[in-house]
């Protein structure tokens, strides 16, 4: 079964993606921000991580900006999940290395689109 | 259609089924009866009617052509997706339009997107197109889209869609390359709208498709239909198909038991081809006696 690392500060965002993503037989970890979420991965890569950007400690940008030289297993996919929604946040994901993005509110087809897109199932 | 009676308790359903059937061939399964009423809801409000009964007398009582087109469009169901099951659109990609390309030797290629709702199939095919713009230089492509209902026409070919219409099968790459932000909206760009010719057409009586198309999509629309109306749509694809062409139906859909002219195509999983004429058949079973 492959992870996903939902790192999110609000509990509720975490929660209602952990519903999605179980349903989509995905497991699920959690991290309450950025420097949380590089320790998980450290720790244990998962298979994706679906990240929100404005987090206390290390936000969703610094987190991906610091992944390159984590020690990792493996790479995972990173799904930028927020509601930064502007044009340049988007560009300014994708060129420090997101694979996906989602504008929050977001749905399980969303989800589930985006995670097919980059090939998580 | 004749509407003569008045409407009695459910008669509402019954009447506005017997419409939608009359209109567009499409009937309407279990579950989506009973979404009639939630469907139905803007049209009344708008009318000043309180419920499906009185909106079905109106209805008779007026003969109004623009309230029936009103019904109608709330009735269809326009759920689209870009790149709606990704594994077609990457056999697309990697298999189909490279044999078109490899074969096609006057350099057009014609593709028919029949009951293409919103516009979402046929503008993903035309992102894929464009993205791989090197290798389609100097060709003319043409791009036919129709649906019977008149607002996913307008809306289609609007190119505009909501936020979560983007976020729907269509990667944060294509989204940036392809797609502008206006408010809350997103609008395609202006190379895509171009790409595509769509039209207001009805498959039983057909005005828009013109000749033959090497690449045929009609997907998730004959589920909705009877057996004798699914014969009806894949007779004329046929007509508008030739021996290249290529047939793709929805998850589901098959042209087994439906058809006469179309067969499953021996190269693309899940496609369909025009089956070889008897003239053919006759040359190789002669050319195997030898």
């Amino acid at each position: 079964m492959k992870n996903c690392l939902v790192v999110d500060d609000s509990k509720v965002i975490r929660k209602v993606a952990r519903h999605i993503l179980e349903s989509l037989d995905l497991s699920v970890s959690e991290a309450v921000d950025g420097q949380d979420a590089l320790n998980q991965c450290e720790a244990a890569a998962p298979d994706v991580v679906l990240l929100d950007w404005n987090m206390p400690v290390m936000s969703g940008m610094e987190f991906l900006q610091a992944l390159p030289t984590a020690k990792l297993s493996a790479r995972p996919k990173v799904i930028f999940c927020t509601t930064e929604n502007g044009i340049s946040h988007i560009k300014a994901a994708v060129e420090a290395g997101a694979d996906e993005y989602v504008m929050k509110p977001f749905d399980r087809e969303t989800l589930e689109s985006k995670l097919s897109i980059v090939g998580v199932i | 259609m004749t509407l003569s009676a008045e409407p009695s308790p459910q008669g509402g359903v019954r009447i506005f089924s017997a419409l939608l059937a009359s209109r567009t061939g499409q009937i309407l399964s279990e579950n989506r009866a009973w979404r009639m009423e939630t469907a139905l809801k803007p049209v009344m409000r708008a009318n000043g009617v309180a419920d499906m009964d009185e909106l079905a007398a109106k209805l008779i009582a007026h003969r109004d052509g623009k309230l029936e087109e009103a019904v109608i469009n709330a009735l269809l169901n326009n759920e689209s997706s870009f790149f709606r099951d990704l594994q077609i659109f990457d056999m697309l990609n990697r298999q189909i339009l490279p044999s078109f390309h490899a074969t096609r030797k006057d350099r057009v290629l014609r593709v028919w997107s029949a009951g293409c709702s919103t516009g979402q199939e046929a503008y993903s095919l035309a992102i894929q197109l464009r993205n791989d713009i090197a290798s389609w230089r100097g060709w003319r492509i043409e791009i036919l889209a129709t649906d019977v209902s008149t607002a996913a026409i307008d809306q289609a070919r609007s190119g505009v869609f909501t936020q979560m219409d983007v976020q729907r099968g269509l990667a944060v790459g294509d989204l940036i390359k392809w797609f502008e932000p206006v408010g809350d909206e997103w609008h395609a760009s202006p190379e895509l709208r171009r790409m595509i010719e769509f039209r207001t057409d009805n498959l039983f009586h057909p005005q828009a498709p013109s000749g033959h198309y090497d690449l045929l999509l009609c997907r998730n629309v004959l589920l909705y239909f009877t057996p004798e109306k699914r014969q009806e749509v894949l007779r004329l694809l046929a007509r508008h198909s030739h021996a290249g062409s290529v047939l793709l139906l929805g998850a589901g859909e098959t042209v087994i038991g439906h058809s006469e002219d179309f067969a499953p195509h021996p190269e693309f999983r899940g496609g369909y081809g025009r089956k070889p004429s008897e003239a053919v058949l006759e040359e190789k079973r002669s050319r195997w006696a030898v």
